[in-house]
This record gives structure tokens, C-alpha cells and sequence, in this order.
């Protein structure tokens, strides 16, 4: 198993690995001071409650996306942001790729920089991980290709000039020099949804939650590389 | 000769019409006009086909090929005009795993964008212009 990063260039490996350099870690910074300050009617920072984050969120990455106890539903790492300042700061939750809410995600993640992907199946999330099975399976849009097509049959080979990776989430969220952004994993995988003229599930949709899953159990191991760079 | 797309749903009325599959073949032209090769370079080379992304054309002087799918290189050679359109066609009635995308075909898709609903990828006519240019390929 390899991690998209082995598919890049030289040059954006270097970027990717060069704290200073790489433009990820700018939304990471900002995540950093969103982190200490206080928002919404409960008047509490997430470091009210969760302290210093290279502690309390060592590894949590790793384990999204879950299906968490108080909604009973599966939610990736911006959903749980956005849990947490719902219940905790009462505050509006952050939308669907903006700034702040890629920059908390970035930083959050950013600190299971390393740590093996490892998310566990049970009785909870399998019907969310059957269900993202069989669309990551599925033919789909104009194009007619699954997701396996490209990323289990064909890793290593090009697309025009791009090399096919296998396909894993574990960069994200991650800056693209086409997006000149950091960007979601769902995002990323709407890219490919448009690429196959296929209807795209709209940010924060259970099909997109379900791949998401899906593809944490198949990226386990690999380590979180957060933020990453690509094309 | 409508008929056998009549019952179809998601067609529009006209957008595929029907063809006969004989072994890995499709014998018969699909349009009245017989395929130009100019236009079928202009086909294969164009984003909307998105050949290139996955094959490499020596001829058609573009940078970045793909290798998804074989090298066409010859292909005019190897192949018949029949069996050109039924690859170009619906792949998927020789190899139901196949990674070529049906060019003419519309049903039994899934969640195909609104833009692109109940059309082919190419035209009848643009599967012919793409045969006849492939043929040059010797
Ligand atoms: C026609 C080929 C093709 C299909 C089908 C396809 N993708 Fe991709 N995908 C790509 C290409 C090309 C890239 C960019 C290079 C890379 O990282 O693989 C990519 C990138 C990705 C990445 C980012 C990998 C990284 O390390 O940055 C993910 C995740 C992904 N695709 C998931 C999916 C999912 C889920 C599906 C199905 C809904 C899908 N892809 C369907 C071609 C495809
Ligand atoms: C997403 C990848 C992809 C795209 C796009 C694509 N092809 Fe293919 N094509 C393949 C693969 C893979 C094969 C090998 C046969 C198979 O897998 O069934 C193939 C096979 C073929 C063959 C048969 C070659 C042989 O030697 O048997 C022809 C002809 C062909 N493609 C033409 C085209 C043309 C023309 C276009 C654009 C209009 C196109 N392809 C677009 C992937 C692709």
C-alpha cells in the first residue's frame, strides 16, 4: 500500500516535507490561533475544554470518520468540529470549505501527523462502510468508471500527465496547486465524481461520509500526513 | 427502427440509435455519412473525448498521453472498421471489467450529471469521424 504522495513530483515531495515551505501549513497556523479563541454564547475556545492539542489530539485523525454516540450517525473530523461548537460553544457551525473550518481540520489532523490511519468496523458504522463500498465499486457518470477502476487497476499509471495514486485520503485535508488551497477530502473526491460527469453529492452528504469511510479502512496503516501537497 | 430504444427511459428519443453486434463487431455504419478522418483527429485530440487521457496517439502531436488504455500506435492495422466501432461503441459488451468507457451509449448508467443526461458521449456521426481516422493508424 502507498500513500499518494509517492505518486508526486519531486518537487512537491520536498514541498509537502518542508514544514516551512509548504503551503498547508499556513491554514495549519491559522487553525492554531482559531483553536484559543473563544466563540459563540458558551464563550469557550476549544482549548477550554481540550487543553494543548498536540496532547489532547495526538491520534484523533487517525480515527475519523466515526459514529459518534450523542447524533448516532457517522461524521468525519469536520463534522465533529462542527459538533463541538453546536453543543459546546453554541456557536453557528463553521460552512462546508470555508477558511476556518479547513484551517481547525488542518490543525486538528495535523497533529496525528504520522500516526497509522486506523479506523475499526462494527456493528455501528458497517452499514455506512457497505454502503461506501459499493459506491466506491460502482460505475458511475457518462464515463461509466468506479472508483477501483483508477485506483486499484490502475495506480501508477497516467492519466495524461498525472500518475494514478491508490487512491487514500490520509493528506487531507490537503493543499492542490490546482485548487491554490487547502481542500477537504470531499472535496477531492467531487473532483473526481466531475472528472466522471457524474452527479455530485453535495458536501457533508451520507455518500460522501460513507466513502470517506471506506476509504480509512482501506488507507489503515498508512500514516496521516496532513497537511498534504498535490497537484 | 426506433423500437428497440423506445422502451428505454433515461434516452432521449433519438440519442442512441439502434446497431447490430455481429461476434466483436458492429458491421454497419451508425450514421448516413461515411466517417471523415480529419474530423475524427479532431475527436480523438479533443477534452471531451478524453482519449488522450488514457491512450497515447503518436500521431496526434499532443504532450500528454495517457497509458490507462493500450498505445493506439497501428491500431488502423489491427482492427477492423467493425471492431474499431464496437470498442469505441460499448467496450463493456467484450469485457464487462472493461476500463474503455462506452462512447455511445446511454443506458443503465448511474447518477450521470444533469449537463450530460440521456447523451452519449459522441455522437453517431463522431464515432464514425473517430473510425475512419483510427483506420489511418497503420
Ligand atoms: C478516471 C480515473 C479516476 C477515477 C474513476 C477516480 N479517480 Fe480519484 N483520482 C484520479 C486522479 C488522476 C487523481 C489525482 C492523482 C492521484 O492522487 O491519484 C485522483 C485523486 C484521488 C484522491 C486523492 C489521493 C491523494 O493522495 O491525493 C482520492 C482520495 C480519490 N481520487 C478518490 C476517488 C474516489 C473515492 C473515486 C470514486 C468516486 C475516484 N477517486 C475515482 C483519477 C480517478
Ligand atoms: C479511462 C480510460 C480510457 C479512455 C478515456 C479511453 N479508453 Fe480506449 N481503452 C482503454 C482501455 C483500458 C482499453 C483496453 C481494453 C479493455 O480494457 O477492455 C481500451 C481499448 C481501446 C481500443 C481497442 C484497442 C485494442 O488494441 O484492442 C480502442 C480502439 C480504443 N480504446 C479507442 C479509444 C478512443 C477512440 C477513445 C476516445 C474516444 C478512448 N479509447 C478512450 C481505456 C480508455
Amino acid at each position: 500500500m502507498k500513500s499518494g504522495i509517492e505518486f508526486v513530483s519531486d518537487d512537491l515531495r520536498k514541498l509537502q516535507a518542508d514544514d516551512f515551505a509548504n503551503p498547508g501549513m499556513l491554514w495549519v497556523a491559522r487553525g492554531e490561533k482559531i483553536w484559543g479563541e473563544a466563540a459563540g454564547n458558551g464563550g469557550k475556545s476549544c482549548a477550554a475544554c481540550h487543553g494543548v492539542a498536540a496532547k489532547s489530539m495526538q491520534g484523533v485523525a487517525a480515527r475519523y470518520p466515526r459514529v459518534d454516540p450523542g447524533a448516532a450517525r457517522l461524521v468525519n473530523l469536520e463534522g465533529r468540529i462542527n459538533l463541538c461548537r453546536d453543543r459546546k460553544q453554541q456557536a453557528q457551525p463553521l460552512g462546508p470549505e470555508s477558511d476556518e473550518l479547513l484551517a481547525l481540520t488542518a490543525y486538528v489532523a495535523h497533529q496525528s501527523r504520522g500516526v497509522p490511519v486506523s479506523v475499526t468496523l462494527d456493528m455501528q458504522n458497517r452499514k455506512d462502510f457497505e454502503r461506501g463500498r459499493e459506491l466506491y465499486n460502482r460505475r458511475i457518470g457518462q464515463m461509466n468508471l468506479a472508483c477501483t477502476h483508477c485506483h486499484d487497476r490502475s495506480w501508477g499509471k497516467k492519466l495524461a500527465a498525472e500518475t494514478v495514486s491508490q487512491g487514500h485520503g490520509n493528506a487531507f485535508p490537503a493543499y492542490r496547486l490546482e485548487w491554490q488551497s487547502v481542500g477537504s477530502l470531499q472535496r477531492r473526491i467531487r473532483a473526481c465524481f466531475y472528472g466522471l460527469r457524474a452527479e455530485m453529492p453535495p458536501y457533508g452528504a451520507q455518500e460522501l461520509l460513507d466513502l470517506e469511510l471506506y476509504l480509512a479502512w482501506r488507507a489503515g496503516g498508512l500514516p496521516v500526513e496532513t497537511p498534504g501537497v498535490r497537484r | 427502427m426506433f423500437a428497440a430504444v423506445a422502451g428505454c427511459a433515461t434516452s432521449a428519443p433519438d440519442a442512441v440509435l439502434p446497431y447490430r453486434v455481429d461476434g466483436d463487431a458492429i458491421r454497419e455504419r451508425l450514421a448516413a455519412a461515411p466517417g471523415d478522418a480529419a474530423r475524427g483527429k479532431a475527436v480523438v485530440v479533443s477534452r471531451d473525448s478524453n482519449c488522450l487521457l488514457c491512450h497515447a496517439v503518436p500521431d496526434s502531436g499532443v504532450r500528454f498521453m495517457g497509458n490507462v488504455g493500450p498505445s493506439l500506435e497501428g491500431v488502423g492495422a489491427q482492427l477492423t472498421e467493425g471492431q474499431l466501432r464496437l470498442r469505441i461503441v460499448d467496450s463493456m459488451r467484450l469485457n464487462r471489467e472493461t476500463k474503455m468507457p462506452s462512447y455511445y451509449r446511454v443506458d443503465e448508467l448511474n447518477r450521470v450529471a444533469e449537463a450530460w443526461r440521456g447523451q452519449p458521449v459522441l455522437t453517431a456521426q463522431q464515432v464514425e469521424d473517430t473510425v475512419a481516422y483510427l483506420l489511418t493508424l497503420r
